[in-house]
């Protein structure tokens, strides 16, 4: 599943894999193992296959220290200040702030954001069976696109060559996860996953939600360090006594451009039902040609669009992390063109009767 | 053409569910047939109605579009956008998305449905006639899988149920 290179499969091959394979089980792993550990992906699975990261982290323990420092210092010296001063709500905001935002961004990290399972051998031999019909020895690798109508739209579907399959609509392979994603948005390297269909409402409640956090903190500060002044002393005094304000002003005034950018970008994104790679790309832009090339997924409206990308149903993972494999797939990684018989061990009893009675039953078959 | 078991009654229908469950171990596997996904009306989940040629020996036409048209019903109720599926979202939102831990959605509901009916049909259509569909959900929603098997014709002792419908086909 690693080789990047086109390998044309050959269909005579797959019939003898499952009748071979019974006959000569992977008996080496003694527990049945989940599809979590074959997966071809580059993703790294904890929790016996329950939370799912892309290989590269990015910046996530980056993004996540300077959230919990922020708010630490935050809440350790300008909160008991603010309380005196102002109000006991001024914690509480904050503390359910914070915490809505590192859940968002939790599950955003850990979340599965769509990824399309690569294509079973008989699948990706049945697609090229249904482009190669000139029945010629030498093979060609599938024509690269093939084009549908979506509501009355020409769109080009692309094939990918390393999932071996056709990609649904608003699909793109990440080449950092080696996965296709469905509605793929981009891949976030302060969140250190692909933002797609099942996490960009989480990715959305993050950024918002960060957003309030940041202009939150950064508004709260100033009143500290203003309220200090009122009091008679300088603004210098006044940063001297609470020095860990500064550092809060610092990182919250860098933060606010660019989250209040993204969530802007975003609000917009959502509004007409667009992906930041379609926008990127200019898919729908009225920039190309004279036909009506609008973008074929909205709504039309602007609250029916928020809705349907922010509220709609919660489709399922489609990767299965926890299931178990099956016996007929104990072998995955082998190659069609070659079976090897693995040797019997000795080990268990039980096993080599069991592996007696399937070959003698294959052969008065 | 060789069925594998004669029509199914109530009384057949216990022996019928075991041979499912032996039907890709005594038949060998002819073929598979692919249904693709139908994009003309947005990503929602569809699938083409359009009959296979290989499977015009081997089932009706219009059983086989009741199949996929109920499908496609069913990806529909799932994704569908209304009142219960914002007050889902909403909800969710509100408990910071902690809520999806503990409560199944409406759309694993359904596939739940999806997995009962395709099983269901399986027993009493599809499998009498040697064809054998795949959850689509296995497929990572992209096809829905149809395994058209091939009885191996009258053998020993070693697949009872393929064995007996052998002899009497004959």
């Amino acid at each position: 599943m690693k080789n990047c290179e086109y390998q044309q499969i050959d269909p005579r091959a797959l019939s003898v894999l499952p009748s071979s394979a019974q006959n000569h089980t992977e008996k080496k792993a003694q527990r049945p193992r989940r599809k979590w550990e074959v997966f071809p992906g580059k993703n790294r699975f904890f929790c016996d296959g329950r939370i799912i990261l892309a290989r590269q982290n990015g910046v996530l323990p980056l993004t996540l220290s300077l959230i919990i420092v922020t708010c630490g210092l935050f809440f350790a010296f300008d909160c008991p200040f603010l309380v005196k001063h102002l109000t006991v709500f001024i914690p509480v905001i904050g503390g359910v702030l914070f915490v809505f935002v590192v859940l968002s961004l939790l599950r955003t990290s850990f979340t599965d954001p769509g990824i399309l399972p690569r294509a079973t051998p008989d699948e990706a031999a049945d697609v090229e069976k249904q482009i190669d019909t000139s029945g010629s020895s030498t093979y060609r690798p599938p024509p690269r696109t093939k084009e549908i109508l979506i509501n009355q739209q020409v769109v080009k579907l692309k094939y990918c060559f390393t999932c071996k399959t056709f990609r649904p609509p608003r699909t793109s392979h990440c080449s950092l996860c080696d996965n296709c994603v469905e509605r793929f948005d981009h891949h976030c390297p302060w969140v250190g996953n692909c933002v797609g269909k099942r996490n960009y409402r989480f990715f959305y409640s993050f950024i918002i939600s960060l957003s309030f956090l940041t202009s939150f903190i950064f508004g709260c500060v100033i009143t500290h360090i203003t309220l200090r002044t009122q009091a008679g002393k300088t603004i210098v005094q006044a940063i001297q006594e609470s020095p860990a304000s500064v550092v809060e002003l610092v990182v919250c005034f860098f933060s606010i451009w660019s989250i209040l950018g993204l969530s802007g970008f975003h609000t917009y994104l959502v509004a007409s039902n667009l992906t930041t790679n379609e926008d990127i790309k200019g898919s729908w832009s009225s920039k190309r040609g004279a036909e009506d090339s609008g973008n074929p997924y909205t709504y039309n409206s602007i609250i029916t669009n928020c809705c349907a990308t922010l509220c709609g149903p919660m489709p399922p993972s489609l990767i299965d992390r926890r299931g178990f494999l099956p016996h007929d797939e104990a072998i995955p990684a082998v190659s069609a063109s070659e079976i090897e018989l693995p040797p019997f061990t000795a080990k268990n009893d039980a096993h080599m009767e069991e592996n007696c009675q399937d070959i003698s039953l294959s052969c008065t078959a | 053409m060789q069925g594998l078991v004669p029509a199914a009654t109530d009384g057949n229908m216990a022996t019928e569910f075991h041979n499912l469950q032996e039907l890709r171990h005594s038949a060998s596997l002819a073929n598979k047939v692919f249904i693709q996904r139908d994009y003309s009306e947005g990503t929602t989940c569809r699938f083409q109605t359009k009959f296979p040629s290989e499977l015009e020996s081997r089932i009706e036409r219009t059983l086989f579009e009741d199949t996929v048209k109920t499908l496609n019903n069913y990806y529909a109720e799932a994704e569908k956008i209304g009142g219960q599926s914002y007050l889902e979202g909403c909800l969710a939102c509100a408990t910071a998305y902690l809520i999806f831990l503990c409560m199944e959605t409406r759309y694993e509901k359904v596939l739940k449905k999806i997995a009962k009916y395709i099983q269901e049909q399986n027993e009493k259509i599809y499998a009498p006639r040697g064809l054998l569909i795949t959850d689509p959900i296995e497929r990572g929603m992209r096809v829905i899988e149809i395994s058209i098997y091939e009885d191996r014709g009258s053998s020993g002792s070693s697949s009872g149920s393929s064995s007996v419908s052998g002899s009497t086909a004959r």
